[in-house]
């Protein structure tokens, strides 16, 4: 099976090592990897923002990037939903009626990375090894926009020497939210600050989570308080094994 | 009346005030659990919202014809029906009819509407006394505060609080802080108001078009005493509470209390249509609240707001409603539902920062009870209020600046690239001048969370010296 990642623009350009560790993963599983390198941005800033003439703009230049492929896998919930949910409505902005088409027609081929491993894949045991206590996180985006359930934890539940302990309140969503942490960042940090709070209660050492946004929240949260816990994404935990553990930081 | 501060300034204000925020996280956290569990014990909730959205967005589609059958079906049991454009003209038209009774004491009966267009102020200035007869209305009155929560007024406030509120207005200066002696201190006040049987004001949760129907709908019985004693009622309702026929309440009063309060059935719903000889109120007028709702109703996305029923779950559920509180909104009808439908009915200029104050987290979208998508509707009027700047040259510029910078990097591949070694190299820079560069252009984030460091390469930089070739996957 064949698929093309859709890295995001974030880990792209931040957060390397989980776009490495999605590759790694999928090719241990028997899939055939492309990065169409014509992908930048899906454009859910902008859209998110009130920039939507913008947003569509770069999603009918995404949905280029992806016309020819059969699936397209991404290693995060919020950009899977942004394409599922949004792509259809700005193809209506978009004159171009091949260009609009492309957009429509994304959202049926585009998996987040546990959609595509528990439903396209059906597996749960990917082979990894973790020995770490580790929380999950579920972002909002996997949580009510795809509506991914349990999918993360039955693959964190089969990775040998990890310990899954329960998050509390992990409903709540951690505060980012993209340019709200910047302009509201007085109440996203009190809602960032509630978060960290559960992270710690839970005595992991690693939060893990689908999204690097919203890990790149509650990590630099974490570290400000010089917790000494880690956030890693579900991707770099399912890549590990005994033989390639993920890289320390 | 309201605040027109920015959510963000309103916000800082609110979040410091440690009695507020532990107040709100306890009754919010507890409401939720409540309406966890008997929405769960419905065996199809969702089909439920499909009626109830279904109800609402057929009545917004037909509003001009029901508006006018409700006001047909009213003249004719007796009542009497006006219209009013805007809170200034409802202010008049009420303040004429009081003033026509001759009453210098009017009751009032729990109502979001009349808080929307100031009432008590404009009744206050004709020389007219107005008493808020539900409890917590009572407690926010008596306070000289606003209420900051569509359901529950006094939210913001824990016993202790109105134990000293009371002792220093209606009760006994030996009240304790517990509830059966706070509510007993409050019905001693309020009993005699009741049976006095002059004037009240209401709102209204729904109207039924066919009959005439008016519905109230409270937990404690205030609301009913005064409804049922009152020689005259005046009944202040916003044109989008008319629903077609009676039974299409069925699906609505299933739908309020549960989501509301954690209630299988609301404690007192009041019916009533028109005027009955010997029998309650023997003069009824309704007064039809536009204020701006056809303006809201004109936006074929944003008029979902229009379809609520005031049942909060969305406050309830909001995890920024919860920590900033519904005083920091500013308007009547705080949290999501008011962060969609103020910047709408009152104005952008005015609200603008509203549909910005949520992390579009999506929570409240899943309980809402009729359906509403907030988030969509939220990204609608961002949208809409990005476009209004775009119009004036001097406002927002900055973010439109970097706004447009980022969209045309983010439109060719090679353009993409440079900025991501651009982006780079600023990073390094940052961190080698130390934190003042990094905080003057990053402080909103950096004043709480680090920032993640550039990595020494990209993704795609890797794919490619992984792949071995420099060219792979050009298109």
């Amino acid at each position: 099976m064949a698929v093309a990642l859709f890295v995001t623009c974030l880990v792209d350009t931040l957060f390397p090592a989980c776009g490495q560790a999605t590759v790694r993963l999928l090719e241990r599983l028997g899939v055939e990897v492309d990065f169409p390198a014509k992908q930048t941005c899906c454009g859910q800033m902008h859209l998110n923002s009130g920039y939507a003439p913008e947003a569509a703009g770069l999603a009918a230049r995404l949905a280029a990037a992806f016309a020819d492929a059969e699936a397209v896998v991404t290693p995060s919930a919020s950009c899977a939903a942004m394409v599922r949910e949004s792509y259809p409505r700005l193809a209506e902005r978009i004159p171009d009626r091949g260009a609009a088409a492309a957009m429509a027609a994304l959202p049926a081929r585009t998996y987040e990375l546990t959609e595509f491993l528990v439903d396209v894949l059906g597996v749960e045991d990917v082979g990894a090894y973790y020995p770490h206590r580790v929380t999950y996180h579920p972002s909002c985006h996997g949580l009510r926009g795809l509506r991914v359930g349990d999918r993360p934890l039955r693959l964190l539940r089969r990775v040998r020497g990890l310990e899954l302990v329960e998050l509390g309140d992990a409903e709540q969503c951690c505060g980012f939210g993209g340019t709200f942490a910047v302009k509201n960042a007085d109440t996203s940090a009190a809602m960032l600050t509630d978060k960290a709070t559960a992270v710690l209660a839970t005595g992991a050492q690693v939060c893990t989570a689908l999204d690097s946004s919203c890990l790149m929240h509650i990590g630099g949260g974490l570290r400000r308080a010089r917790s000494g816990v880690d956030v890693v994404h579900l991707a770099e935990i399912l890549a590990a094994t005994d033989a390639h553990p993920v890289p320390s930081r | 009346m309201t605040d027109a501060r920015p959510f963000p300034a309103a916000a800082r204000e609110s979040l410091a005030d440690s009695q507020l925020r532990h107040n709100l996280a306890v009754a919010t956290t507890t409401i939720r659990a409540r309406r966890a569990a008997v929405v769960g014990e419905v065996a199809d909730w969702e089909g439920l919202r499909r009626r109830g959205a279904a109800v609402k967005a057929y009545s917004l589609e037909h509003l001009d014809e029901l508006l006018e059958q409700l006001e047909a079906s009213v003249t004719a049991t007796g009542g009497v029906v006006h219209w009013a454009a805007d809170a200034a003209a409802a202010r008049r038209i009420v303040t004429g009819l009081v003033a026509a009774t001759g009453a210098e004491e009017v009751l009032k009966v729990k109502s979001l509407t009349t808080d929307e267009i100031d009432l008590n102020a404009g009744l206050a200035a004709a020389g007219v006394a107005a008493l808020e007869t539900d409890l917590a209305e009572l407690v926010v009155q008596l306070a000289g505060d606003r209420p900051s929560h569509i359901v529950v007024p006094a939210i913001h406030k824990n016993r202790a609080e109105i134990r000293d509120l009371f002792a220093r207005t209606i009760g006994p200066a030996d009240l304790t802080d517990s509830p059966a002696e706070l509510a007993a201190a409050a019905r001693a006040f309020l009993r005699r108001r009741f049976l006095a049987g002059g004037v009240t004001i209401s709102g209204a949760n729904f109207a039924a078009a066919e009959s005439g129907a008016i519905c109230v709908v409270e937990s404690e019985g205030n609301g009913r005493m005064c409804l049922t004693l009152a020689s005259t009622l005046i009944t202040v309702m916003g044109i989008e509470k008319v629903v077609p026929r009676l039974t299409d309440l069925a699906a609505l009063l299933a739908l309020l209390p549960r989501s509301a309060t954690g209630e299988r059935l609301n404690p007192y719903t009041s019916l009533w249509t028109g005027v009955h000889p010997g029998d309650g109120p023997q003069s009824f007028h309704l007064v039809l609240l536009d204020n701006g709702r056809s303006r809201v109703l004109a936006d074929r996305v944003g008029r979902d707001a229009l379809r609520c029923i005031r049942c909060a779950a969305c406050l309830n559920v909001c995890p920024v409603y919860e920590r900033a509180g519904g005083g920091a909104y500013g308007t009547t009808y705080p949290g999501p539902i008011g962060a969609i439908l103020e910047p709408q009915r009152d104005s952008l200029e005015r609200r603008g920062s509203l549909p910005f104050a949520s992390s579009l987290c999506g929570a409240c979208a899943e309980v809402c009870p009729v359906g509403i998508d907030i988030p969509r509707l939220l990204v609608h009027l961002r949208g809409a209020e990005v476009d209004r700047k775009r119009g004036r040259p001097l406002e927002g510029r900055t973010e439109r600046t970097a706004m447009a910078i980022l969209a045309r990097a983010f439109s060719g591949r090679r353009r993409y690239e440079a900025a991501q070694r651009l982006g780079r190299g600023g990073d390094r820079l940052a961190r080698a001048r130390g934190a003042a560069l990094r905080d003057a252009l990053m402080g909103p984030w950096t004043r709480s969370r680090e920032l993640p460091v550039a990595p020494d390469q990209t993704f795609r930089e890797w794919w490619r010296e992984r792949a071995g070739e420099d060219d792979r996957g050009r298109s």
